[in-house]
């Protein structure tokens, strides 16, 4: 009875150390978790769609945008966190032979239109000002919510343009384009404006680098379908729809983004090889050097989907105190400097300062947890 | 002329104080007054009016002044010479106008500075400076370079002719070889390429409706209009009639008829998903000579399948016309609510908004071996080059053999045989353009601007056939295609010529040729207006009995008068030529026994030989001082006035332009009452309008691998004379009135030239 006292303790104790062996080696992991966990820094997500062409045999401008807005939908972004901007209805068009759909896929294999499309800029309000209105909130207090960008600082955003372009601009309808520098100070604006935490910006147009070359602003990670002096070209000629359904690199864009689900753990990495030369016949371009994290960090799902993290843990985890600290501390010595300097307004040039200062904040942030409402509102001193 | 010289408003002189600015403005007063706006002769007779300056200005002032009062007399003497010069006796500046005398004024300060009217303007702008002297009369160049360069226009004047007109002629020629003929492309975005399915099937049904539609013919005698309105409505047409009825001016004896009736039929399949705002037309001339069954046929076997078909974003009109163009003019006329013919017809019950392109259709035949496409419409129009285009590309989609002007195409453009078999088809296409009438039914669209071809189906010996499946796929295409445009064609070029179905050149190329021709009429009006000027090197006025001035030596120059007379007779001529023959057909047919067809032919060349007995009339009228200032003097009014009409016919009509100047230059430069008389006459003669029609008539025929004899030709030639003026009374074609008002008087002229007296 004793002995087998014994050997039940020593069971208790044996069991009680492995346990022990192994809550700290979950420990660790779970640290890595929470780590990865917070790692984006967004809280919501946020897509412009936008297609600047009109006219039935630019139906493939359409069925591109719709292409990505079915994408996002399907990854989780509401409707409501979509502005869809098309310049031609093309589902409705009497030229089509199939009304009420937008195919993407020859044969009719797949239907872009889908059963509940919400288009909020549609035909003639499509236009840049509309448009740089829409991402930069300059906009009539009368225009309805859903016709609004109405992103914070935990906002990532997905920007897709396509339509005709050349060398610095794109054409919007056939009257006005807008240049990669409006587009440019555009983002910077919206950067200014606390609008976003992180912004992809994917454009398949003809010279489409051309478009995201001179952005300065953070964090905005850009894809275009071809490189300065390339055109980018169509693909799924459909002689019984009688026009070119889709564009290559966007197709190729479809294809993979059909294969990701809201767990998939896919990068950028992956997007940036989705359609190789010989597929795309242009030369797809990305950009990176803005982007404060490493593309293969970032899941497809932090842009394409509103994929809320949910992580089931058993465990009670601690949360670094330091982090919390400094925090607070953060917080205090910026209300001390507050106090001291007299408010006024941010210096708009030069830029690059500008950043810098809210680089520096910006990281801080990251690393806290909560969302000073406070600060935000104060930093822009 | 005020115009050729730049700004020179009279106005700019007036208020301004400042004695520079408005000196330079003022070009040397020499009034050019010549009625040409031409830019190549006006050119040429400023360089002409340039030149003249320094001449006058070794004249005594005295002569000049009298040179200012006559200019308002004569019309090229020049005004020119020193300010000081100009204007200085009381006379004169009495007699010109206010504007004149202000210039004066204005511009006599350089020379006489101590009367600056507004010392305080000048103070005003602080020039202390003194001026530089400023250089006599205020011109720009140099005179003495450009007396040189007048010199040598002259001196150089034959071998520079020679070589302009070869020139346009090898340019002409040229047209058809690879460094200017280019190949065709789409320019419009909406039917970028043939990328649409043709589901049409309904060969058979075609090839049914055909027969019903040739037996129901034969039984009424008549376009069976019952028959195709019900057939029509069967396969869910909206369907309606049109009855017009028209009197010919005279009987047409080719095509037989004179008091014309019929009634067109028409349905329109209505866009399913569209407002009818647009639409396009398929349509069939069905006339007493050309029977188009197999059209109507596979037209409506079209609409059957067209019916079937949701995608149609344009309206769809079915036309089946009767008394073939006479019954698509009806129609037109009617559908845009004009009445440009005195066509007699019934309004249109249905319409379909703005067509945007029409299609005709030609086939007697159940099977084809090729397609002809004819692009020449009224008065030369052309329909916009992406409508052939995409033509062609069905055709080569389709495996079809198309030719233009009934010839294929060469495919080796490298070789020289390419080219030169693309000569032909150019040559003639410019002579089918060239005739102004339209080659097809499609050819009344154009004036509309309805882009629009007619399509033969041609049934030779080949061995390989294509049925009205082949052909209806292909037309399913094109109207598909057609149906996805946005806008009106618009996109690719309106003016061209074709050496083959997919090679065209541009107005920008093909216009030298007419502009080298054209340059040699310029040369010699200002070969001409030299000589004049170097003839009346003194200067007199032509009634001298105005004015209280010195007696003066007998006028050496012809006034206006003198020219008044041979113009107004030959213009007259041109009037009676155009307006008798069919006004006075009945009275001919009573004196003569001629129908009225062949009395209206017989007339108009009565008329037109009439005309060489001019110059004997003329003269008894003109006043016989100063001979051979008077031939020179209407030369140069002859040569300016067919450069004139040249250049304006070849800016709309190149074929027609071109023909006529290639022709025509070289005996209008030529021309001259001294020399060889009888061989210049010959000449004239030969190269007339008349002359011309006759030896394209030969030509065409030539190249249509179809010579003709003398007989034959005569015979044609008096058949497309009476055409010619049934065109122009029936569809408006414009040649017979062109030729008639405007080429034969100017021809008449140079007749008279070369029998001055």
């Amino acid at each position: 009875m004793v002995a087998s006292c014994f050997l039940r303790k020593c069971l208790t104790a044996l069991a009680g150390l492995l346990l022990l062996s192994f809550g700290s080696l979950a420990a660790s992991q779970i640290e890595d978790q929470t780590e990865q966990f917070f790692r984006s820094g967004h809280t919501n997500n946020w897509a412009v769609l936008v297609c600047t062409s009109r006219f039935w045999f630019n139906y493939r401008h359409v069925a591109n945008t719709l292409s990505v807005y079915r994408s996002v939908k399907r990854l989780g972004i509401p409707d409501s966190h979509i502005v869809l901007m098309l310049a031609d209805d093309m589902a409705c068009n009497p030229r089509n032979p199939k009304p009420a759909t937008v195919f993407s896929h020859k044969n009719m294999e797949l239907n872009v239109y889908g059963d509940d499309v919400e288009v909020d800029y549609r035909s003639y309000e499509v236009t840049v000002e509309n448009f740089l209105r829409v991402l930069t909130g300059r906009i009539p207090p009368s225009t309805p919510r859903s016709k609004r960008l109405l992103s914070d600082d935990r906002s990532n955003i997905l920007i897709y343009m396509t339509g005709h372009g050349g060398n610095g601009f794109l054409k919007f309808q056939d009257s006005e384009e807008i240049t990669n520098i409006e587009l440019a100070d555009a983002f910077e604006q919206m950067w200014q404006k606390r609008r976003y935490n992180e912004l992809l910006f994917i454009i398949d147009t003809c010279q489409g680098a051309s478009m995201y070359e001179r952005f300065y602003s953070p964090n905005i990670m850009a894809l275009a379908s071809s490189q300065v002096g390339e055109d980018s070209l169509s693909h799924q000629p459909d002689p019984a729809i009688g026009v070119h359904l889709m564009d290559r690199y966007t197709f190729y864009v479809l294809e993979f983004l059909e294969e990701i689900n809201p767990a998939s753990q896919t990068n950028m990495n992956d997007l940036f090889q989705v359609c190789p030369k010989s597929l795309c016949v242009s030369t797809p371009g990305h950009r990176t050097d803005l982007f404060q994290r490493d593309p293969k960090n970032v899941l497809i799902t932090d842009f394409f989907g509103s994929v809320r993290k949910v992580e089931i843990t058993t465990e009670t985890i601690r949360l670094q105190p330091d982090l919390g600290n400094m925090e607070s501390r953060y917080k205090k010595e910026w209300m001390d400097e507050e106090l001291m300097e007299p408010l006024k307004y941010a210096e708009q040039l030069p830029v690059a300062q500008i950043i810098h200062q809210k680089l520096a904040f910006t990281i801080l942030f990251r690393i806290s947890f909560s969302t000073p409402v406070v600060l935000g509102s104060s930093m822009r001193a | 002329m005020p115009w050729l010289r730049g700004p020179r408003k009279p106005s700019s002189c007036l208020p301004t104080p400042d004695i520079r600015t408005c000196h330079c403005q003022q070009p040397p007063c020499s009034a050019v007054f010549l009625p040409t706006a031409l830019f190549i002769p006006s050119l040429v007779l400023q360089i002409g009016a340039f030149s003249l300056p320094p001449a006058s200005s070794q004249r005594s002032p005295l002569l000049c002044s009298r040179v200012v009062y006559t200019s308002c007399h004569f019309p090229w003497r020049p005004l020119s010479g020193p300010p000081e010069y100009q204007f200085r006796s009381a006379h004169a500046r009495r007699r010109v106008g206010l504007r004149e005398r202000k210039c004066v004024r204005a511009r006599r300060f350089p020379s006489g500075r101590r009367e600056a009217p507004v010392p305080g303007a000048a103070a005003g702008r602080g020039s202390a400076v003194p001026e530089p002297p400023l250089p006599a009369m205020g011109l720009l160049s140099d005179p003495v370079r450009r007396r040189a360069l007048a010199r040598l226009v002259l001196r150089l004047n034959a071998p520079l002719c020679v070589l302009s007109y070869v020139a346009g002629i090898a340019w002409f020629l040229a047209l058809a070889f690879p460094p200017l003929t280019q190949r065709t492309y789409m320019s419009e975005n909406a039917m970028g390429s043939t990328m649409v399915e043709e589901q049409f099937a309904g060969g058979e049904r075609a090839r049914g409706f055909a027969r019903d539609f040739a037996a129901h013919r034969r039984k009424t005698g008549a376009l069976p209009v019952a028959w195709l309105e019900r057939t029509m409505r069967s396969v869910g047409l909206e369907v309606y009639t049109q009855s017009f009825s028209r009197k010919l001016p005279f009987p047409d004896e080719t095509r037989e008829r004179y008091m014309v009736a019929g009634t067109n039929v028409y349905g329109i399949l209505r866009a399913p998903r569209a407002a009818s705002t647009e639409s396009l037309v398929l349509t069939v001339p069905c006339g007493p000579d050309s029977a188009n069954s197999q059209a109507v046929g596979l037209l409506l076997a079209l609409a059957a399948h067209f019916r079937g078909q949701i995608y149609w974003a344009k309206d769809i009109i079915f036309l089946v016309t009767e008394q073939d163009l006479l019954g698509t003019e009806a129609w037109l006329e009617a559908y845009h609510d004009t009445n440009v013919t005195g066509m007699q017809s019934s309004p249109l019950q249905g319409r379909a908004g703005a067509i945007q392109a029409a299609l005709a259709l030609e086939l007697s035949s159940d099977v084809v071996t090729s397609l002809d496409v004819a692009v020449e419409g009224l008065n030369g129009q052309l329909p916009n080059l992406d409508l052939l285009n995409l033509f062609q590309t069905f055709c080569q989609k389709g495996g079809l053999l198309c030719t233009l002007q009934g010839k294929l195409q060469p495919q080796d453009w490298t070789s020289v045989d390419g080219p030169l078999q693309g000569l032909q088809t150019l040559l003639l296409m410019t002579l089918q353009q060239a005739s102004g009438r339209p080659h097809g039914a499609h050819g009344l669209f154009l004036r509309y601007r309805v882009e629009a071809l007619t399509i033969r189906g041609i049934n030779s010996f080949r061995q390989y056939k294509y049925d009205l499946v082949a052909v209806g796929k292909a037309l399913e295409g094109m109207f598909r295609k057609l149906n996805h445009l946005l806008e009106r064609l618009h996109q690719s070029f309106f003016f061209y010529v074709l050496p083959a179905l997919s090679r065209f050149v541009s107005i920008g190329l093909y216009m030298p040729a007419a502009g080298f021709l054209l340059l040699v009429l310029g040369l010699k009006a200002l070969e001409l207006w030299m000589q004049l000027h170097e003839a009346g090197a003194g200067p007199q006025e032509a009634g001298g009995a105005s004015g209280p001035g010195p007696p003066l030596p007998p006028a050496q120059s012809v006034g206006l008068a003198s020219l008044v007379a041979p113009l107004l007779i030959s213009q007259a001529m041109g009037l009676a030529l155009y307006v008798l023959p069919v006004l006075g057909q009945h009275v001919a047919t009573q004196h003569f026994p001629v129908a009225e067809a062949e009395a209206v032919v017989l007339t108009l060349l009565a008329i037109y030989a009439a005309g060489l007995a001019l110059p004997h009339s003329t003269h008894r009228v003109m006043s016989a001082q100063a001979p051979d200032r008077g031939w020179m003097a209407l030369k140069l009014v002859a040569l300016i006035y067919l450069a004139l009409q040249l250049a304006c016919v070849a800016l709309t009509n190149f074929s027609l332009g071109f023909l006529l100047a290639a022709t025509m230059v070289p005996a209008a430069a030529l021309t001259h009452p001294c020399g060889p008389r009888p061989l210049y006459a010959a000449l004239l003669v030969l190269t007339s309008p008349a002359a011309t029609l006759l030896g394209c008539l030969f030509l065409w025929r030539e190249l249509q691998e179809a010579p003709l004899s003398l007989a034959e030709g005569w015979q044609l030639f008096l058949a497309a004379l009476a055409q010619g003026v049934l065109d122009h009374h029936t569809y408006g074609a414009l040649l017979f009135p062109l030729l008639a008002l405007g080429l034969y008087p100017c021809w008449l002229l140079f007749w008279n030239v070369l029998f001055w007296k």
